[in-house]
């Protein structure tokens, strides 16, 4: 049998819940471990994100969710000075196309009142076109909320992360918990590859398997159910790129179809929002493009098919009630539920994060702070941001700064080294992690070099490295490798 | 950071940088050519087939061997090579361009050089581009990088293919996968018609009895981690009829729907873009909007044949050597002209009087037998050329003589028409 591993706490999902949970309390004494299914973090619900972070006008204070975004939206701030991930405060608007629709921005601006979002303000249709010259002129009026913003999700969760492993939480992936077994009041938790964990307490962060992993533990049966989102990314020449995140009126459980101005500099539509029966559904259709680029275009008409670079989707773990369960199981000691984190979930992270600490204390889990915590991350130097004296002042420690290796993102082989050296070894890790590959040509020219570097750097040959982990290999063979094995 | 001066910089060593450059260091001129892989060639060296050369070189080469004697012209003219160089800017100065090069070796460079032609070439299109169906999954490459993994690196992509779109390199792969083992089970079409060449449908479906499946759009790629399958379905009226999907069963899909030439540069520096090409918008002599910035090849417009780009890229060359060795033309009025009937666009976008022109232009039609006439403003006729099985495939050239504009009126515009005589059988 293998080494047991003694946890105080183990994370089961490092999405963005469980990245800012670990994150959070990897400030005080305690042994953690983060476990993820995936290949890397963030590859669940978080990596199709539409990284928004939420003004708070949308939940009245009674629902969880609507406390938790009101809270974590004050966080940004010092959480992007902190850890430098990509994020910028440039406001949201509500655009309203008919009186049918100005009622509910009315409703709207009333919640935000509520909710105390900060200078919120309703608009006529000329402030509206002054806010956002890229909204249609047909627009009627609408919602302004300047304490909305936009995030890099992925880069948001790794940002976490690294913090969190820097001081000492242990991340393990690929490592899909498949057992719980309750043992001298321990929880023991071992993987699909045989590998076991003991921990006092478990957070079920699992996003879209919070309820097939409460049913390991024998705890509450509940349902998670996949509500799946497509976006579409356009080409950051696109002229559609707006000032501010831009929403239509929302209906039922969907904020609808948004204008999304990446932090990056590329345009974003989506996303939909579709019930689906297959967790791992990732696929888009046909109808849905049609549809998204519609709504989009009525919204702002410089949106254009022709500057699509790319498609994805993800799903939101919805569940019955439509708010957050974040709560200890109470039909199993040492398991809390931080389930049904759908949209705000990624505005509320920073302070779900804080809630379950709060909740572990009253579990009884001592909490006493590290004398010598890490609070900020190194900062990130990526060649895209900077100066020409700069990366050549680089290029003196290490020439792998000014070789360009992807050339619609400007990635330097440094970065890429530098993402690999830290554990993201496959095709969309380092997409995610460098933007390598995630420019207009979509890998077209810098994949078979990313392969050779993560081949060079990790050990692996190229034909095992992946696109995502498990068997997604990119390659399948080499030519004459059925000759050499016959000649041996 | 380090400094550098040249008469002519030349962004690209593919077959355009190659030509070009090579005209500009045998007129005396210092000339470099900055190029972001590890040797000179750009996509010829991927290109291990034959077919190359016939017009250019009257014998018929591989790409490799066409690119080996571009660069021996180069090369012996006296071209200077700054490879694995990136230019991550371009400054329009006035009388000098600026560029920003970034290289392992050498760090940042500041070159600055008279003149700049634009050789960038073009990158594919991607099923991003297109909002195909499906699976986010392993095994979705476009051919081009199919083409490298396997030519230049060894690697196989898969065991089984299936390529979307009939793009000259689509067509070109469908053989060289077929050859490695892998079995390519369709070549799916979206228009009635092929997209490339003739010989290549001859040569790489037919000879392998590969399916050409016209008409045909792709319904959804599907698969967990790797391709699995792919669905497929004819189209009518413009959308697929479901009633006739068929699921092909494949580890590997390969997209070969189009090229687009990399411009990024060139906006940057303020080049106006065509949108008909994707490319400059060029006087005669193949000058951009930009004083001192020529473009020529892949980067200008999309050619079928790589003796085509080198001849546009020496004339390119000739007279980015009179733009630097003279200075700037006095500012003549050029023949405006205007791709019309059946045509998609017409290069150069303006005619310098009274001087000889070569005109490429893509028909939007297939015929069999048309004629092409080139007209001045009030109709007279300057050019009339007959041309057999026309397809938007096949670039058309017309070449108009000296005299034939020498005469106009420097309002006059040109007028391209394409008339169809005889319908294609399709």
């Amino acid at each position: 049998m293998e080494k047991m591993e003694n946890y105080d706490v183990a994370i089961i999902g490092a999405g963005v819940t469980g990245a800012a949970t670990a994150c959070t309390l990897s400030r005080y004494d305690l042994r953690i471990a983060l476990l993820e299914k995936a290949a890397d973090v963030g590859f669940g619900v978080s990596k199709a994100n539409s990284g928004i972070v939420h003004a708070g006008f949308h939940y009245p204070l009674t629902t969880l969710k609507g406390r938790l975004e009101i809270l974590g939206n004050l966080m940004f701030e010092k959480l992007q000075y902190e850890l430098g991930f990509p994020f910028r405060r440039c406001g949201i608007v509500v655009a309203a196309f008919s009186e049918e629709e100005m009622k509910e921005v009315r409703k709207l601006y009333q919640r935000g009142l509520e909710n105390h979002v900060p200078r919120i303000e309703l608009c006529d249709r000329e402030r509206m076109l002054h806010l956002e010259p890229k909204l249609s002129p047909e627009v009627m009026g609408g919602l302004y909320a300047p304490n909305g913003g936009v995030v890099e999700p992925y880069r948001y969760v790794f940002a976490l992360t690294e913090l969190a492993k820097l001081n000492g939480v242990e991340l393990f992936t690929n490592c899909e918990i498949v057992r719980a077994e309750r043992k001298n009041g321990l929880w023991e938790l071992s993987d699909a590859s045989g590998r076991l964990f003991l921990a006092k307490y478990v957070i079920n962060a699992a996003g879209l398997y919070a309820d097939e992993v409460s049913r390991i533990f024998g705890a509450e049966e509940f349902k998670i159910v996949p509500r799946k989102g497509e976006e579409f990314l356009l080409d950051r020449n696109s002229k559609a790129y707006p000032s501010k995140v831009i929403f239509p009126v929302p209906t039922g459980h969907s904020k609808g179809v948004l204008v999304i101005p990446t932090v990056e500099g590329t345009t974003m539509v989506g996303p939909t929002a579709e019930v689906v029966e297959d967790k791992q559904d990732t696929s888009t259709t046909r109808a849905n493009f049609k549809q998204v680029f519609a709504l989009a275009k009525k919204m702002v008409p410089a949106v254009s098919e022709r500057e699509l670079i790319t498609s994805f989707s993800g799903s939101r773990p919805s569940m019955a009630g439509e708010d957050f369960l974040i709560e200890p199981s109470k039909k199993v000691p040492g398991l809390i539920h931080a389930a049904g984190i759908q949209s705000p979930g990624l505005t509320a992270s920073p302070a779900i994060g804080g809630y379950i600490r709060d909740l572990l204390k009253e579990q009884g889990l001592e909490l006493r702070e590290k004398t010598n915590v890490v609070r900020s991350l190194p900062p990130m130097p990526a060649v895209r941001n900077m100066s020409p004296e700069e990366a050549d002042l680089l290029h003196k420690d290490d020439p792998a700064w000014t070789r360009i290796v992807c050339r619609c993102e400007s990635v330097s082989e440094a970065e890429i080294v530098n993402a690999i050296r830290k554990g993201h070894t496959t095709l969309d890790g380092i997409k995610f992690y460098t933007r390598a590959g995630m420019g207009r040509c979509q890998g077209g020219f810098c994949s078979y070099r990313i392969i050779k570097l993560i081949a060079r750097e990790t050990g692996m040959t190229p034909e095992e490295v992946t696109r995502r982990g498990r068997t997604g290999t990119i390659l399948r063979g080499h030519i004459g490798a059925e000759e050499t094995k016959n000649e041996n | 950071m380090k400094t550098e001066n040249a008469d002519i910089a030349v962004i690209g060593a593919g077959a355009a940088g190659l030509s070009a450059s090579a005209v500009c260091a045998r007129a005396g001129l210092r000339t470099l050519v900055i190029d972001r892989e590890e040797t000179p060639g750009g996509v010829l060296l991927q290109c291990i087939h034959n077919g190359f050369g016939l017009h250019y070189f009257h014998e018929e080469l591989t790409g490799p061997e066409y690119a080996e004697r571009l660069l021996e012209k180069a090369r012996s003219a006296g071209v200077e090579f700054r490879m694995e160089s990136a230019v991550m800017k371009l400054c329009d100065l006035g009388n000098e361009k600026e560029l920003t090069v970034y290289s392992g070796a050498d760090g940042v460079t500041v070159i600055r050089a008279k003149a700049v032609i634009l050789a960038m070439g073009c990158r594919e299109r991607s099923r991003g581009n297109l909002a195909i169906p499906g699976d986010r999954v392993a095994g979705v490459i476009t051919a081009g990088l199919a083409q490298r993994f396997l030519n230049i690196d060894g690697f196989l992509p898969g065991s089984s293919a299936v390529i979307v779109g009939s793009g000259d390199i689509g067509l070109i792969m469908a053989r060289r996968l077929t050859w490695c083992g892998i079995q390519v089970k369709a070549v799916v079409e979206i228009l009635p018609y092929p997209s490339g060449l003739s010989r290549n449908i001859a040569q790489c479906l037919d000879d392998f009895h590969i399916p050409l499946r016209l008409s045909t759009t792709v319904t959804g790629i599907h698969g967990r981690d790797r391709v699995e399958s792919i669905g497929i379905a004819p189209l009518v009226n413009g959308e697929p009829d479901l009633s006739r999907e068929e699921i092909i069963p494949c580890d590997t899909v390969l997209f070969s729907v189009g090229l687009i030439p990399e411009n990024e540069l060139s906006r940057q520096c303020g080049v106006e873009i065509n949108p008909s090409t994707n490319g400059a918008y060029v006087d005669g002599s193949l000058m951009t909007g930009v004083p001192g910035i020529f473009a020529c090849g892949n980067v200008l417009h999309v050619h079928d044949l790589v003796d085509f780009v080198s001849e546009e890229a020496e004339n390119c060359a000739a007279n980015a050597v009179g733009y630097v060795k003279n200075g700037p033309p006095t500012m003549e009025k050029q023949l405006r002209t205007i791709a019309a009937d059946n045509l998609s666009y017409v290069v150069p976008n303006a005619c310098r009087r009274g001087v000889p022109t070569r005109f490429y232009m893509r028909p939007k039609v297939l015929c069999r037998r048309a004629e092409l006439l080139v007209k001045k403003g009030d109709g007279t006729v300057l050019l009339r050329k007959k041309l057999q099985y026309v397809k938007p495939a096949e670039m058309i050239t017309a070449d108009l003589p000296a005299e034939s504009t020498a005469g106009c009126p420097d309002t006059a515009e040109l007028r391209f028409e394409l008339r169809p005589e005889e319908e294609a059988k399709v």
